[in-house]
């Protein structure tokens, strides 16, 4: 009856963690090629709501971290994507987007200026076509250099700039989306304020050899405790972020998921760098005529979640859109979930039926986040 | 009380007398679903055939069903799991019951698995 099937398959790949998780008991299954936590002894519920409570250390060292250096690196990076890093100032950190000819998205990742080169954090699934991609398009004075040999740990909850303070006490005073090459309990790491919870923390890029002391370290006090993917899962759903392969692919524009934010002012139609990336005469359009569908918020009525890949339909029982991404949100204590839906469908109060199992369930279209950020931003 | 009998898809039945036996699902089912946020039970007097889908579970992980163990006449539901779903989670051969089955033909209980042949094959699932 139960169709978790955790593929413990002999080539997947081990995180330097690998043995926290098995200390700390963790449930593992096979996600993006590497062995990794679903949750551990507390279970995803109590590792949810312990992030917003207190503080969670999350293993990413499955992610993709990427240097990339020389003189031409920011100008040729911007010919992949529409955003602006040659204005992208030293230790500030910028969400990003690789995107295809017909605007679609290739990835999303984070940008940092490292002030010597920019750091990327790309997604685990993503890794050998963003590289693929890079080596192919980028040129000019650039130097690639994949960082196999670092691990990444996320630090997320409102209590981690406290736990941050302790080991790091300069850290505390990055805002959101800055950056800061920073000895954690001694071991040089380089931080930045994000996150993936929708909480204040931090990701820490730190050498793959110290990634277990520094987990110790971290862990030593009471306020953190470790949370696996199911958590970050539910956490990233409830604070409105899009999970690559879900609720954005090759077929979705950056306009269509509600990501226009990210496209920035000096890339976009009279902008002083406008366009030169692929996609743009799409999302040129779409800025300026709109989108026959959009990414929005989906509440289910009652108890029971509602699943990616569940259709929507109108009251005359039309289809009109698909959820993405949907489960429990354990802050907001009931179902919650992301879909696209034709725009004329998607006015927040909206009331649509999910057919789960042949039934129709009731459900509205609701405003995203779910839950307020508390980013640190001043 | 007599013994408790498992089925493949993890599904327990304990009979309560001649014909009416309890279910639900096993503490290895519960483990593999994680913590469970909502279920949704049949109509009571409605008829189940063995192994058509009586219940619908959800847990923050997945989404799974309880398949009727035997077939019959559901007779009663646990109607505490439709607002704690986490009782099965915390005792699922007890307090986390699912429903009560009428039985109608006994000798389909004699296919499924006692207690010690059903460790024996969760032991061989890992």
């Amino acid at each position: 009856m139960p169709n978790e099937n955790a593929d413990k398959t002999a080539d997947s790949r081990k995180t330097p963690l690998f043995e926290l998780h098995q200390q700390y008991g963790a449930k593992m299954v096979d996600y993006a090629g590497y062995t990794m936590p679903v949750n551990y002894r507390h279970g995803i519920l109590k590792e949810h709501a312990h992030t917003r409570d207190a503080a969670s250390l999350f293993d990413v060292s499955h992610m993709g971290q990427v240097k990339l250096g020389g003189k031409d690196a920011a100008s040729s990076l911007e010919r992949l994507l529409p955003v602006d890093l040659i204005g992208l100032g030293n230790n500030r950190q910028r969400y990003a987007l690789i995107t295809n000819e017909r605007g679609g998205i290739r990835d999303d990742l984070m940008v940092t200026n490292g002030g010597e080169h920019f750091f990327l954090v790309v997604n685990a699934s993503r890794k050998n076509a963003d590289l693929a991609n890079f080596e192919s398009n980028l040129d000019g004075d650039c130097q690639l250099e994949v960082l196999e040999d670092r691990a990444l740990i996320a630090l997320q909850g409102p209590a981690a700039a406290a736990v941050m303070k302790r080991l790091a006490p300069s850290s505390t005073e990055l805002l959101f989306m800055q950056a800061a090459r920073v000895d954690v309990a001694g071991i040089e790491c380089f931080i930045t304020r994000s996150g993936y919870t929708g909480e204040d923390g931090f990701e820490i890029s730190v050498p793959a050899d110290a990634a277990m002391e520094l987990a110790g370290a971290l862990l030593s006090s009471a306020d953190v405790r470790p949370a696996g993917l199911g958590a970050r899962d539910t956490l990233r759903l409830e604070a409105g972020l899009c999970l690559y392969g879900q609720d954005i692919d090759e077929s979705t524009t950056p306009v269509e998921a509600g990501l226009k934010w990210a496209l920035s002012k000096a890339r976009r139609p009279g902008g002083e760098r406008a366009g030169g990336y692929p996609g743009f005469d799409v999302i040129a359009r779409q800025l300026e005529g709109g989108v026959e569908r959009c990414r929005v918020g989906i509440v289910p009525e009652g108890r029971a979640p509602v699943r990616a890949e569940t259709e929507l339909v109108d009251k005359s029982g039309r289809k009109v859109g698909k959820i993405t991404s949907g489960g429990y949100g354990a802050s907001v204590r009931g179902p919650v979930a992301m879909a696209y839906v034709e725009t004329s469908s998607g006015a927040e109060g909206t009331r649509l039926e999910a057919m789960v199992r042949g039934k129709a369930r009731p459900v509205r279209v609701a405003k995203l986040p779910f839950v307020k950020p508390r980013y640190h931003r001043a | 009380m007599s013994d408790i009998k498992f089925t493949e898809d993890h599904e327990w039945i304990r009979m309560e007398d001649d014909e009416t036996g309890v279910c639900g699902i096993s503490d290895y089912a519960q483990d593999q679903l994680g913590e469970l946020v909502f279920i949704e039970l049949p109509e009571t007097g409605i008829e189940v055939s063995q192994g058509s889908e009586a219940a619908v579970i959800e847990s923050v992980k997945a989404a799974g069903e309880l398949k009727a163990p035997v077939g019959g006449t559901i007779v009663e539901v646990n109607e505490t799991l439709a607002d704690e779903p986490e009782l099965v989670n915390k005792d699922p051969q007890g307090d986390g019951w699912f429903m009560k089955i009428k039985v109608q033909d006994s000798s389909e209980l004699d296919a499924l698995m006692d207690e010690d042949a059903y460790q024996q094959y969760i032991d061989g699932l890992d």
